[in-house]
């Protein structure tokens, strides 16, 4: 999935609806946008610009209602259920806001989590886990809970697990909007740090600026629609 | 994902809620003891009252005036010691009839008094009835000729009015009439609690005396083989049928008592298991109700497991592994405390449990099939859970 030719996502003239009360609501009204492997994006708006339905849609949680959506190359649109949730398995991390950790389960098993739905041993799940918490630097965390750590600590856990995988695209929804600067800064950084290291396809969508200037790219939707499309450094 | 996966991930969510899983399990637990406890206790019974009839003896033939029923009132009986003569002729052999003309009657000795049935017999009943001797000797047909007042005890008549005292060749006094004691029986035991041995056997003759009366209540007939009780049956009772006009009589075999007493108890076995699945039942929708209850709590675990790549497969076998793990453990607690219960009421009741072997196995089985009925509704919800809703769920 690092193939340099295929974009790690391709979505042309996306629309998302839903049917609300009887009446259809246009939550993304024509989308069309191409990420690369390897750059890491933000996307910007305001709370219901549809830049939550257009993360949903990329991190293959949901199907468009017309448009084309490729996600490593697969069509997204024609996929099953099972299929979505393998393509979800192999080549998408995602960073929720509230870290989305299993509260009774060890950092080491909460990482390892994908995993088990890969179908891989015990033995294979724990040495790729802990290998993804210590690059979060959270080596010396493993049979920690969740409920015993930070909040950035658990943000960490959190992108571990989404490392662990080793997908091509990494989806971080507001994944300093439960912390503080300091925690914030330095799960940011982690971000960056694995986007260059590791060549995976970062989108963090956001409403802060702080955030957003970190990103090489930023798009920004508004009302379903992307308005703005810029590259290059601002921070 | 592997299935032994889905098995360790259904155990920790179970572990997790220790309480609620043991309060779950508890409606399985009782619904499965209490099917494997009455259905031991109802083949207990049966069990019982099949070996007290093959205890009797074998080949016996019972016969009665009136048509034997269960539940009919007794008829009165027009059958006189000379009855015994005319069966003598139909077996070949006057030997092998007894008669019994019985009453309940209190018997005393001194101050001590003990209120047990009094058995009018003649000699032949050791010759049809398997009833041994503990001690002295049975009535011999002397003593019926002559109307001796002699009396067999039974077990536990001895120590009610003797006590400790040997009672062989002593007086003891039947509703006022003083006999010797000539023999006592060997213990035959207790069934439900009743004593089978508080009876006493005295010649028919004076039984008939002492009475007032001149009938005797029934005749006892041991066929000579066990081939030769189908085709004696019917003879008896055309004999007695062809010396009282009009009359009816019945004849039954062991074999007809032990088909109609086990249809019953098959029946009251039937009856008591079924009130038991009731409750297994309603175990079985306690454990649906909490698994509604936890795939709602867990709404949010699901929606993140479906991101992390969990199919709906995945996340409905997840749930429904839970509920069967839920039934299977409660079943296997409430077979060990059916069995426990079970051996406990046998050791220390009167009422006998016997645990055949098909109860607990079926009690599994339905406990098993009980959390894969009511677990696939709540599975099938957590399965079908769209991720994008599930994560957004507070």
């Amino acid at each position: 999935m690092t193939d340099a030719t295929v974009p790690a996502v391709e979505a042309v003239d996306v629309r998302r609806s839903y049917q609300l009360d009887g009446v259809s609501v246009d939550a993304l009204r024509g989308v069309s946008l191409r990420i690369e492997p390897g750059e890491y994006v933000a996307v910007i708006g305001p709370s219901g610009s549809g830049k939550s339905t257009l993360m949903h849609l990329l991190g293959c949680l949901d199907r468009p209602t017309s448009g084309s959506l490729r996600v490593g190359g697969r069509d997204v649109s024609t996929m099953s259920d099972a299929e979505l949730a393998e393509l979800r398995n192999r080549t998408i991390g995602f960073v929720f806001q509230s870290f989305q950790l299993l509260g009774r389960t060890s950092a080491l098993d909460n990482v390892a989590l994908p995993l088990v739905y890969r179908g891989l041993r015990r033995a294979e799940r724990r040495d790729r886990a802990t290998a993804a918490l210590e690059a979060v630097g959270l080596g010396h965390r493993l049979g920690h809970r969740p409920g015993q750590l930070s909040g950035g600590e658990q943000q960490r856990v959190a992108i571990a697990r989404a490392l662990v995988g080793e997908p091509s695209l990494l989806l971080a929804d507001e994944p300093t909007g439960n912390l503080d600067t300091r925690s914030g800064a330095e799960v940011l950084s982690i971000l960056a740090g694995l986007n260059a290291e590791r060549g995976v396809a970062v989108v963090v969508v956001t409403h802060e600026a702080e955030v957003a200037a970190q990103a090489r790219r930023r798009i920004g939707v508004r009302d379903g629609l992307v308005e703005s499309d810029e590259r290059g450094m601002t921070a | 994902m592997r299935s032994g996966e889905a098995f360790r991930v259904a155990l920790d969510a179970l572990r997790a809620n220790r309480l609620r899983s043991a309060l779950t399990m508890l409606g399985v637990v009782i619904g499965v003891a209490a099917v494997v406890l009455l259905v031991a206790l109802g083949s207990g019974a049966k069990q019982e009252v099949e070996q007290q009839v093959e205890g009797l003896g074998s080949n016996i033939i019972i016969v009665v005036p009136g048509k034997f029923e269960f539940g009919s009132a007794p008829s009165v009986s027009r059958l006189t010691l000379d009855d015994v003569d005319l069966l003598g002729r139909v077996v070949g052999d006057s030997e092998r009839v007894a008669v019994s003309v019985s009453s309940g009657e209190t018997v005393s000795v001194g101050r001590r008094e003990a209120f047990v049935t009094v058995n009018g017999v003649n000699e032949t009943v050791p010759n049809v009835f398997n009833r041994p001797l503990a001690r002295g000797e049975y009535i011999t047909s002397a003593d019926v000729d002559t109307r001796r007042r002699v009396v067999v005890l039974g077990n536990s008549v001895v120590g009610r009015v003797f006590g400790d005292v040997d009672p062989l060749g002593r007086q003891l006094t039947i509703a006022g009439v003083r006999f010797r004691v000539i023999g006592v029986f060997a213990p035959v035991g207790q069934t439900f609690g009743v004593d089978r041995d508080a009876e006493v056997h005295i010649p028919v003759t004076a039984a008939q005396r002492l009475f007032g009366v001149d009938r005797i209540d029934g005749l006892a007939v041991k066929a000579p083989t066990s081939d030769s009780v189908e085709q004696l049956q019917p003879r008896l009772v055309a004999a007695l049928q062809e010396r009282y006009e009009g009359e009816e009589f019945s004849a039954v075999t062991q074999t007809q008592i032990l088909g109609t007493i086990g249809r019953i108890l098959s029946l009251l076995t039937l009856v008591l298991a079924a009130i038991a699945a009731i409750s297994l039942l309603v175990g079985g929708v306690g454990v649906s109700n909490i698994m509604l209850v936890s795939v709602r709590e867990r709404t949010r675990e699901i929606g993140l497991r479906k991101a992390l790549g969990a199919r709906q497969r995945d996340v409905l076998l997840q749930f429904l592994i839970e509920a069967v793990l839920l039934c299977v453990v409660g079943g296997l607690v409430g077979i060990g405390l059916g069995v426990g219960a079970s051996l406990l009421v046998d050791a220390v009741s009167p009422l006998p449990a016997v645990i055949s072997w098909w109860s607990p196995v079926l009690a599994f089985a339905v406990s098993a099939a009980v959390g894969i009925f009511f677990g696939v509704a709540p599975a099938r919800r957590a399965g079908r859970l769209d991720p994008v809703v599930a994560l957004r769920t507070e």
